[in-house]
């Protein structure tokens, strides 16, 4: 066979716009280019705004993990300004991030990712019987009878027998690598509806502490949700309930329909295991801390990183030691396309050169994206659930160690598989599984606290911009639900002089930097990768979205002063 | 909310279809139309194609471009009570064309597109997340190599009605705030020829967008909307004049400090930079997430973000709009009101004046706000 260029755009089931362009060869792909399509200028914008009001821009950067963010700019700014929140606030920010966690990663399992996995027309000849037989063998969860299975099915059958198959018209439905008996196929179409109304009930916990979801209200130095226990206005032992009810549902989601779905579906895909690996260094920053934010010992997923898939070592994570490059990006630098600089001193300068739209093929270009390549130490980097649980595993990790050995146990493979497609995919049931228990324990924390009359959320001493140092800047960091997010925030005479974001997909939907090395979507793809069908992309979806990509957080304009955008000339 | 699959035999679904799943066979219904045919006059041989007509009446189509965006406005919409929305998408509407939920990718998913645009050529609805970058030729958003500008021009120009999703389709929010940089717009500013209505918000919240459509759909016309093109139904009202805490205004009771003693009494947030006071938005009536809460009463102040160009006229957010020297009782709200907008602009942000009074003038031109009543009572669009 000869060789074939593929080019998938848009990448659907993701946030924002990616494209990515492929050579492939004897039913393999043999080079892959990840290209992000979409630019915004968020970071100009912010130049000259008050830090106060900070993260209500940068939240704006993604409404899918809308709370991140929101949180890391919180976290730059009172780490510029040397403020401490109260223990409260640092809770309920662990509650609503780690509520975003688990939303977050349901969603990914059944709304963008199954469907690379599930076939849903196969359901359709499946027997209700068998499957409820099935579901049963897998899991308590007592919506799995007969009768609910027989009830999807006949829906899906209306759907289907109607005609119009909206959003799954034109799904490769029936492609080879699709290998789900039909029972499974219908169980996972039972749950992708039922997981539409649990992901609305379980998210409002934000909307108690930040009034709504997307876009939850922060607060820099704490929270505004004020605790009083004889208020109708507050946090009172009403909201308190209905918090806790929510987590206990949230929690028995997770133990009873998603990872039991996700450890039987893998079941059928073990080869997925071997496939995708991709880039072999993994960064994880640490998140959820269970002191102050400073103490980096007391993160419950704990920051390091591991180079050339050497599990033996755990390596330390310095931010001085993150930079970002051009090479292949659709910018310019004062210092030549080659410099690679500190987000500190960083400079953006968006300069477009690849082709009049519309668009043929980018990967013929010397520049085909808008998306920058970070480097730490020069090294691409994986970051997300699988760089977490990677790390948390070679440090030792109490939960998330045999959590791990367990998960290989049950899918009867070697520790070897987490270099995968598959290996990110677990890894994200995992530990959105740890989470969804941890939660209870900090509710509970933050409930002796009330207890002993402490209900502080709020610290504003250094609140007035006249407390503040002439020059100030601070670092903001948080593990995300896709990965490693930093902040960074220059504050002169109470204005923001320079923002800048170093984000999740940023790092793996890097392009190739000087060196060649690609970024990690990339690498991956050209990773043992099978594409049987370049018409029907679909084993190229399943690598994508195992990185849950999140393309509007990873584009970014870092523009020192703000006031100089050159301008783009179209070639 | 209305819920059109608690109606019998709406457009949620073929009529055979419904028919059947009701018990009704197929020879019942033709004999049913004849029976149809001969009182309408037109012949009892005509049967099979009055049942014909009547079976293929099809869940209307619906194509939703996600432009320069946060996705945030698609989750907000995921977030829908009433109906949910996997009775959306699988009962109410076929949802033609969605980045977010497409089973397919690339190539097979613009067919989709194309082929759903053809086959209901000037019938179909078209929902817009995400502005529109114009600058450098709109290079900075691109969907399957083409422009966000082009792509939106294509859909909308076979399209019945348009919903402009969110503050960015409405107009350009967070990436049109100064000094925007893409040079971002709204649909208003590409798209002259077609219905538009705004739902306005960042983001909206999710009830106020599936009422939009259920209200297009069970009604066959766009709801009344004011000056801004946004549905009266939900943003007819300032949030000052539905605010739970109000009572706290009108009494001089004020927060003073984030957490402070009278935070924790849930007291009014004017003097914490609330926006409620210069903001018509759902957000108090409706609530957000099932009727869970909203900003204000979850104590963080109102940051305005169903006006335009809220971004700028609207911050520094924890900016205090001025004090319009004492507000007895019973003083008129409405004088309060242009009072805050103006002092808000005034005194938060200079360049914002415009805009903010521009909005009190269009609605006392459109009579959306009642030029004499004393009653801060029901508003009339």
């Amino acid at each position: 066979m000869a060789k074939t260029k593929v080019v998938v755009d848009p990448i659907t089931r993701i946030e924002g716009h990616l494209r990515i362009e492929a050579q492939s060869e004897n039913g393999r792909i043999a080079k892959a280019w990840a290209s992000s399509t979409q630019f915004r200028g968020i970071e100009i914008i912010m130049q000259g705004r008050d830090p106060r009001d900070a993260w209500a821009f940068t939240q704006r950067i993604c409404g899918v993990c809308t709370v991140v963010h929101a949180v890391a700019s919180c976290r730059a700014v009172e780490d510029a300004l040397n403020i401490k929140i109260p223990a409260n606030a640092n809770t309920i920010r662990n509650l609503v991030h780690g509520m975003q966690f688990i939303q977050d990663h349901v969603i990914h399992f059944y709304h963008l990712h199954a469907l690379d996995w599930v076939d849903v027309v196969s359901a359709l000849k499946a027997d209700p019987a068998a499957t409820a037989r099935l579901a049963q063998t897998l899991s308590p969860w007592p919506n799995n009878g007969e009768p609910e299975m027989r009830a999807v099915q006949e829906r899906l059958k209306k759907f289907v027998g109607a005609g119009q198959l909206g959003i799954f018209t034109n799904g490769y439905w029936g492609h080879p690598a699709y290998k789900l008996p039909p029972e499974v196929n219908l169980l996972a179409v039972a749950h992708y509806l039922e997981a539409l109304d649990w992901q609305r009930d379980v998210i409002r916990l934000h909307t108690v502490f930040g009034g709504k979801n997307p876009h939850p209200n922060f607060l820099v130095g704490g929270m505004a949700s004020a605790i009083n226990l004889d208020s109708t206005a507050t946090i009172n032992a009403e909201r308190i309930t209905d918090i806790a009810d929510m987590i206990k549902r949230a929690r028995v989601f997770v133990e009873q329909v998603y990872w039991p779905d996700l450890v039987a579906i893998a079941g059928f895909y073990k080869e997925w295991g071997a496939i995708g690996g991709g880039v072999p260094n993994f960064l994880a920053c640490g998140e959820f801390p269970e002191a102050d934010i400073r103490d980096l010992d007391k993160l419950y997923f704990p920051r390091g990183i591991i180079l050339d898939r050497d599990l033996t070592k755990v390596h330390e994570y310095d931010h001085k030691k993150v930079q970002e490059f051009i090479h292949s990006s659709w910018y310019e630098y004062s210092k030549g396309p080659e410099a690679g600089l500190h987000p500190f001193e960083g400079e953006t300068s968006p300069k477009y050169t690849g082709p009049k739209t519309p668009w043929t093929y980018l990967q013929d270009e010397a520049k085909y994206t808008w998306m920058k390549a970070p480097r730490y130490e020069g090294r691409p980097m994986q970051v997300g659930p699988l760089s977490r649980m990677l790390v948390a595993y070679a440090s030792g990790h109490p939960d998330v160690k045999p959590m791990v050995a367990e998960t290989l146990g049950k899918l009867q493979v070697g520790p070897e598989v987490l270099f995968s497609t598959l290996g990110r995919t677990a890894a994200r049931g995992i530990e959105t599984v740890l989470l969804a228990r941890k939660m209870e324990q900090w509710l509970g924390e933050m409930i002796s606290r009330i207890k002993n009359g402490d209900v502080a959320t709020f610290t504003g001493d250094k609140w007035e911009p006249s407390t503040w140092p002439a020059k100030a800047e601070g670092y903001g960091f948080l593990d995300a639900p896709r990965g490693s997010l930093g902040h960074w925030v220059q504050i002169e005479n109470g204005k923001i002089a320079r923002y800048q974001c170093v984000v999740p997909s940023t790092w793996n939907c890097s392009p190739r930097d000087a060196q060649g090395q690609e970024g990690p979507y990339e690498a991956s793809l050209q990773d043992n990768h099978p594409l049987v069908d370049p018409e029907r992309p679909l084993e190229i979806l399943r690598t994508i979205h195992s990185f849950d990509p999140c393309m509007a957080c990873g584009v970014h304009v870092l523009d020192a002063e703000g006031r100089e955008v050159v301008e783009v000339k179209v070639q | 909310m209305l819920n059109p699959s608690r109606y019998a035999w709406t457009d949620t679904e073929t009529l055979g279809a419904h028919l059947e799943s009701r018990g009704v066979s197929r020879r019942d219904f033709v004999k049913f139309c004849g029976e149809m045919a001969v009182i309408l006059g037109i012949g009892s041989t005509a049967a099979p194609r009055v049942a014909k007509a009547l079976q293929s009446l099809k869940r209307p189509s619906v194509i939703w471009l996600q432009l320069q965006e946060c996705t945030g406005c698609v989750e907000s919409v995921l977030r829908t009570a009433e109906p949910t929305i996997g009775d959306l998408v699988l009962d109410v509407v076929s949802l033609d064309y969605q980045h977010t939920l497409m089973a397919g990718a690339g190539d097979a998913v613009e067919k989709a597109k194309q082929a759903a645009m053809a086959a209901n050529k000037g019938q179909y609805l078209l929902i817009v997340t995400g502005s529109i970058p114009t600058k450098e030729n709109g290079i900075y958003t691109t969907i399957g190599g083409r422009t966000a500008k082009d792509v939106l021009e294509e859909a909308a120009s076979g399209a019945a009605a348009i919903l402009a999703l969110g503050a960015c389709a409405h107009w350009g929010s967070i990436q049109a705030a100064r000094p925007n940089p893409t040079g971002a717009v709204g649909v208003r500013d590409i798209i002259k020829n077609k219905p538009i209505v705004n739902i306005a918000g960042c983001p909206p919240i999710g009830d106020v967008v599936t009422a939009t459509a259920v209200h297009y759909l069970t009604f066959g016309r766009l709801p009344a909307v004011d000056g801004e093109g946004r549905p009266l139904f939900a943003y007819g009202k300032r949030i000052h004049d539905q605010c739970s805490r109000r009572a706290h205004f009108d009494a001089g009771q004020f927060v003073q400090a984030f957490d402070d003693e009278s935070a924790r009494k849930g007291w009014c947030l004017y003097e914490v930079g609330c926006k409620g006071p210069a903001t018509f938005s759902p957000c108090p009536i409706f609530q957000w997430n099932t009727r869970t809460s909203w900003p204000i009463g979850a104590g963080h102040p109102c940051i305005g973000c169903t006006e335009p160009n809220f971004w700028d006229t609207m911050t520094p957010f924890y900016g205090r709009l001025p004090n319009v020297g004492g507000f007895p009782v019973e003083r008129r709200v409405d004088t309060i009101g242009m009072a805050l907008a103006l002092g808000a602009a005034a005194g938060v942000a200079a360049h914002g004046a415009a805009t903010v009074l521009t909005q009190i003038r269009r609605r006392k031109a459109t009579h959306q706000v009642p030029e004499t009543s004393g009653d801060e009572g029901e508003r009339h669009g």
